[in-house]
């Protein structure tokens, strides 16, 4: 195997695998200002086993190794929870498999012979920062915007279970607050519409008591702000839905259109 | 919060765009209702036509509420359309919009162009021609002649052509934009399956009737 | 230096109010003239700053990820104690203290886990007020789990995702802070050394990962709530970017580095399927309540397996040995983490290992499904002679229990774990040891404090499940927001700390050369290719069981390797921009340190305690033997400019609470 010779054989294995031969089309620009495009990469030895970043992994020290610059891409837990991988892969946002991000894309959703292209998520409010790296700080402004629920650390906070919930509204808050802020809604809406998003955390707020107080103002602000970053307006084709990673509901921007249209009744 | 901000916003104008729609729906299903007795009865379709054509409440108030929508939803649209355009400045050099999402609900704005070009056809055709007869020739009142000005319009297969295809087009706007205003004005709960199904019927049922009444005018006469 | 840990005087169950009613408190018009830095927003990170602002200081935050909200706690699956006591199963305050004193295996500072205990209730009051959604029951209230190693339910969850609610919680009071403009968020941000001016820490040197610029940053105190460094093994449940530079970087400036040998290696992880892996897989713990662990009985099933010419299923019941159960008959399955990867390792390097690399051993749901098949069958009065229909019935019940994790391991093994028994390994989790800190949570640094994962803990040599988010929030929510106050009371009339001091320049330029150093190099080989080479040293001779001979070796190896590194190592691109191997380059340079220190500690324990196993010091039955006489202490090293020469201190553990005994779970 090509990168065994290069990366340092682990553990030795003698074992034969299944090997893919693969084109990469990947976008590569220097930095946010420079003009970017598309490179392409032949990549042999792939195996079914490995994970698409992982796949990226080799392709970087075959770079490392002709002097080449690395292809820079966001990751970090490799376990499908931070959030932190991105790529709009053939042409779908975390690749083609469902309920996964791109860290848990596996290559044999892929056949021998295939041509992948590889993109940053696109949208004015994600800017590409380098390669395939995108600045996706907008998502933090408009938690900064109201993405929380007013109250202090202390000691003396009322007992935990002083409010009961109803649980299937704990359980629904829970499934909007599963999001990851990936971003992948605003990849793949042809708007690139960041309702997705704002409406599982508006969402988890407004299914709870401790929510309730503030739930107004919190719609108000954070839509206000998701304006603001230059994000597109949600026409409903339901295209987030299916590409989120964590299974958000179509039902949270409905809730959320809700709460907005009463609150601007009553703010 | 401001009034102005709120007019802004973009869940606002989501809204008010499903307003507009969920209105022009309605005109939709009785100017069907309307349509589909000519193929039953004359008679009964032209003493319908002439009440909606001759009706204060109908000419002065609903008439004109009903330009204003179909200028509002259109205006909006164009709108939307472009801001969302340029909330993604370069566009993605393989995209695969089919594996999450349908067809209509995608283009919105083709299948919205060709329902609107066809609206201008029907003015031109229709609406323009009915007000010079009414309001600058002062015609005196005809209550028969509906009909028989509807079959002539179908007897063009031309005509008959574009009417069909408009109709499809505006099948597909229907088919998502029905479902689609309801979602926008927040209603998607425990009853939303059974309302798709609704949606679903409603976009077939009435523009392939449409076709249907074009299509039994213009082989029957 | 004499280590004082300041635990204060008195009874243990009133040692911190006592404190909290006697320390200096800084007034609120004084906390907005100080400044605080804090690295890393994790769970202890990012619920210091959140409520450090809240109280009026300046916060500084910084964190290598793009945003606060993917710090690594996000990944913790289980839940989090605290003894409230909301089953009425006879928790308390003592139990939770005395659990985690028994299951750190008698290694922890009793004074600091008790105040843990105390504060765990506190947690769970601020993160509902948070909206953190908790699981709860049908009548609206919380509901409770049992984790390892505890006898009564004390464990709050959110499914299986309890850190990342957690962490959101703590990122939302974060973020209402950022909005007041009390917490300066520094995003893709990367410390890289200390700044001391005059004896105190008073600033840091970072590197904005975007533009490549190395920043100067002042504080009246800084803080590092960085995370552990279980990626010096290369392969861990760690996240890529997790390491170890913080926390290094102070130790190279003065702060004692404490019991780097107690590393939590988790029994139940997805096994490595390959030369390409980058990061190992957790399957949580709760597995065990159901699953049986067993191997072949015969080397020759074992090979036939490996070689893909038999499958598990072919194997009768007599031809496997389910080893857990015969050798731990009482805890069976269910023994304490350290013991369940010891004795996988042990059947693996016997030859029993049964995936392609022979690393990996079966958990086996057959008997599960079986038997709530046959449950079901009873309850809805169906056949339960009909074994498909038992099947079906028991699969039902398996996958409402762990359906996600189900699905996450046939995702990444291409296995369906239904049908035939998961394939598990250990790996390395967690890590106990980290810099060491007194009471206030101060390192030997004043002005410096280290807080989570990355100091030495209340976890002693083991930590039990459930208890590392406690810690993280109870170190930031509830402890460090007084301590912190405490020690920066001398300071309210200092005003700004400028950056120009000399110091700051020192420290700049000593970090500017190494990234110079590093864009300068020639080398041939890939960062990768030296982390993977320290991980092969430290996972055979300092992992789940270490011998003198080996980790001598390892020292002497892993310096060779660090030269090596520095002479050949390649690092492409450039330094005035988004650079990801430099990046690597500077943190496995860091671990390329702390992996000797590492090894240096772990030789000089002469013991085996919870998760440092030393193969000469076991029961006649292989199990881990305690010396509480010579080793009832926390080892804390200073560094001295090579870590195989760090000086040892030795702060004694003194157990007046509870009484040390053997662990056994026979």
């Amino acid at each position: 195997m090509a990168q065994c010779q290069l990366a340092f054989d682990f553990r030795f294995y003698d074992f034969q695998t299944k090997n893919m031969k693969l084109t990469l089309k990947i976008w590569r620009q220097k930095n946010a200002a420079a003009e970017g495009k598309i490179v392409e990469y032949p990549i042999d030895h792939i195996e079914p086993d490995m994970s698409f970043l992982e796949m990226l992994d080799i392709l970087n020290d075959e770079l490392i190794m002709k002097g080449d610059e690395p292809v820079a891409f966001d990751h970090d837990c490799r376990e499908g929870i931070c959030g932190m991988c991105s790529l709009y892969i053939n042409g779908e946002a975390h690749g083609p498999d469902r309920g996964v991000t791109t860290c848990q894309l596996h290559m044999r959703m892929f056949k021998d012979g295939d041509t992948i292209f590889i993109e940053p998520f696109r949208a004015k409010a994600f800017p590409v920062i380098k390669d395939l790296v995108v600045d996706r700080s907008s998502f933090d402004r408009i938690q900064h915007a109201g993405g929380f629920i007013s109250v202090n650390t202390s000691g003396n906070t009322i007992d935990a279970n002083t409010i009961p919930v109803n649980k299937k509204d704990a359980d629904d808050a829970f499934d909007a607050a599963a999001c990851i802020g990936c971003g992948a809604c605003v990849a793949t809406c042809k708007n690139s519409s960041a309702m997705l998003f704002v409406a599982a955390k508006v969402s988890q707020y407004a299914l709870l008591p401790q929510g309730r107080i503030e739930a107004t103002d919190r719609v108000l602000n954070m839509v206000s702000q998701m304006d603001a970053e230059g994000f597109g307006n949600c026409t409903n084709t339901g295209a987030c839905e299916v590409e989120c990673p964590k299974g958000i509901s179509l039902e949270n921007i409905a809730r959320m259109n809700r709460e907005y249209m009463s609150a601007s009744l009553k703010g | 919060m401001a009034k102005s901000a709120l007019l802004k916003s973009s869940i606002a104008k989501k809204v008010a765009m499903a307003l507009s729609g969920l209105f022009l729906m309605l005109f939709l299903a009785q100017h069907f209702f309307i349509n589909m007795t000519s193929v039953f009865n004359s008679d009964t379709f032209n003493s319908i036509s002439h009440f909606m054509g001759n009706n204060p409440l109908v000419q002065y108030v609903i008439q004109p509420i009903l330009v204003l929508g179909v200028i509002f939803h259109f205006t909006m649209g164009i709108v939307l359309e472009f801001k969302n355009n340029s909330a993604r400045p370069i566009s993605y050099a393989k995209n695969n919009g089919a594996a999450n999402s349908s067809w209509a609900s995608r283009n919105m704005i083709i299948s919205g162009a060709v329902v609107l070009a066809f609206i201008l056809l029907h003015f031109y055709d229709f609406w323009i021609p009915e007000m010079v007869y009414k309001y600058v020739d002062v015609n005196p009142l005809n209550e028969t002649r509906y009909f028989s000005e509807l079959v002539h319009k179908f007897e063009s297969p031309v005509r008959t052509a574009i009417y069909c295809v408009s109709f499809l087009l505006l099948s597909l706007h229907l088919w998502h934009g029905f479902n689609s205003s309801f979602q926008s004005v927040g209603f998607n709960n425990k009853y939303s399956r059974s309302l798709h199904k609704l949606g679903y019927t409603f976009a077939i049922v009435v523009p392939f009737g449409f076709i249907f009444i074009a299509l039994f005018h213009h082989f029957n006469h | 230096m004499a280590l004082d840990s300041k635990i204060p005087s008195g009874p243990i169950s009133d040692k911190w109010t006592n404190y909290k009613d006697h320390i200096n408190l800084v007034n609120p018009a004084n906390k907005r003239n100080l400044d605080i830095i804090i690295v890393g927003t994790g769970l202890a990170g990012g619920s210091a700053a959140a409520t450090l602002a809240e109280l009026g200081y300046n916060v500084k935050a910084f964190c290598f990820q793009d945003s606060p909200r993917r710090a690594h706690s996000i990944a913790a699956q289980g839940g989090i104690n605290a003894a409230k006591n909301y089953q009425g199963d006879g928790d308390s305050t003592f139990r939770l203290f005395y659990d985690t004193v028994k299951g750190g295996d008698y290694r922890a500072r009793e004074a600091n886990v008790h105040r843990l205990a105390e504060v765990s209730s506190n947690i769970i009051d601020q993160c509902v007020a948070q909206g953190v959604p908790l699981a709860r029951e049908y009548g609206g209230l919380l509901d409770n789990r049992s984790f390892g190693g505890t006898l009564v339910s004390r464990t709050f969850y959110a499914k299986g995702q309890t850190g990342q609610q957690l962490l959101l919680g703590a990122y939302s009071a974060m973020n209402r802070q950022i909005g007041r403009g009390k917490i300066k968020m520094y995003n893709r941000h990367e410390m890289l050394d200390l700044v001391i001016v005059n004896g105190k820490a008073r600033g840091i040197i970072a590197r904005n990962l975007v533009t490549g610029e190395i920043e100067r940053h002042s504080a009246h105190a800084v803080v590092i709530a960085s995370g552990g460094y279980g990626n010096v093994f290369f392969l861990s449940t760690n996240a890529m970017g997790s390491n170890a530079t913080a926390a290094w970087k102070i130790h190279k400036k003065g702060a004692f580095f404490a019991n780097p040998c107690y590393t939590q290696i988790h029994p139940t992880c997805i096994p490595v399927s390959g030369d390409h892996q980058s990061k190992l897989t957790l399957m949580s713990e709760s597995l065990r309540n159901d699953g049986r662990i067993w191997v072949p009985a015969k080397l020759e099933d074992a090979k036939a397996i490996r070689e893909g010419k038999k499958k598990p299923t072919d194997l009768s019941e007599a031809e496997r040995d389910y080893y857990l159960e015969r050798r731990y008959p009482a805890f069976g399955n269910l023994v304490p983490r350290d013991i369940a990867s010891r004795a996988a390792k042990e059947r693996c390097d016997a030859g029993f290992g049964v995936n392609k690399t022979g690393e990996a051993v079966y958990l086996d749901f057959a008997a599960a499904i079986q038997r709530y098949g046959v449950d079901q069958a009873r309850i809805k009065h169906l056949d339960e002679k009909d074994t498909a229909l038992v099947i079906k019935l028991g699969t039902e019940v398996v996958a409402n229990k762990y359906g996600n994790l189900f699905q996450m391991y046939e995702k990444i093994v291409d296995e369906n774990p239904y049908s035939t028994p998961m394939m598990i390994y250990p790996a390395v989790h967690y890590t106990m040891g980290g810099t060491w800190v007194d009471y206030n949570l101060q390192t030997t640094i004043p002005g410096c404090f280290s807080i989570g994962e990355s100091n030495f803990s209340d976890h002693g040599a083991n930590r039990l499940g459930a208890s590392a988010l406690m810690q993280g929030l109870a170190d930031g929510y509830f402890v460090l927001p007084y301590t912190i106050g405490d020690y920066l009371s001398p300071d309210i009339k200092m005003g700004a700390i400028s950056t120009d001091l000399p110091e700051f320049a020192a420290a700049e330029k000593a970090v500017k050369d190494q990234i110079e150093r590093f864009m300068n190099n020639k080398g041939t080989h890939s960062v990768d290719y030296f982390h993977k080479k320290l991980g092969k040293i430290m996972w055979d001779k300092v992992g789940m069981a270490r011998n003198a001979k080996g980790l001598n070796e390892a020292i002497v190896e892993i310096a060779a390797l660090r030269e090596e590194f520095y002479n050949e190592v390649k690092v492409p691109g450039d330094a005035n921009g988004l650079n990801q191997e430099l990046e690597k380059a500077t943190r496995v340079a860091d671990f390329l340190e702390l992996g000797e220190l590492f090894a240096k500690d772990a030789l000089h324990r002469n013991e085996s305690c919870g998760g440092h196993f030393r193969e000469e010091y076991q029961t006649e039955e292989g199990e881990a033997q305690r010396d509480d006489e010579n080793f009832a202490y926390v080892a804390a090293w200073e560094y001295t400019g090579k870590p195989s020469e760090a000086v040892l201190h030795k702060e004694p553990l003194v157990f007046d609470n509870v009484k040390l005994v053997q662990r056994s779970y026979k």
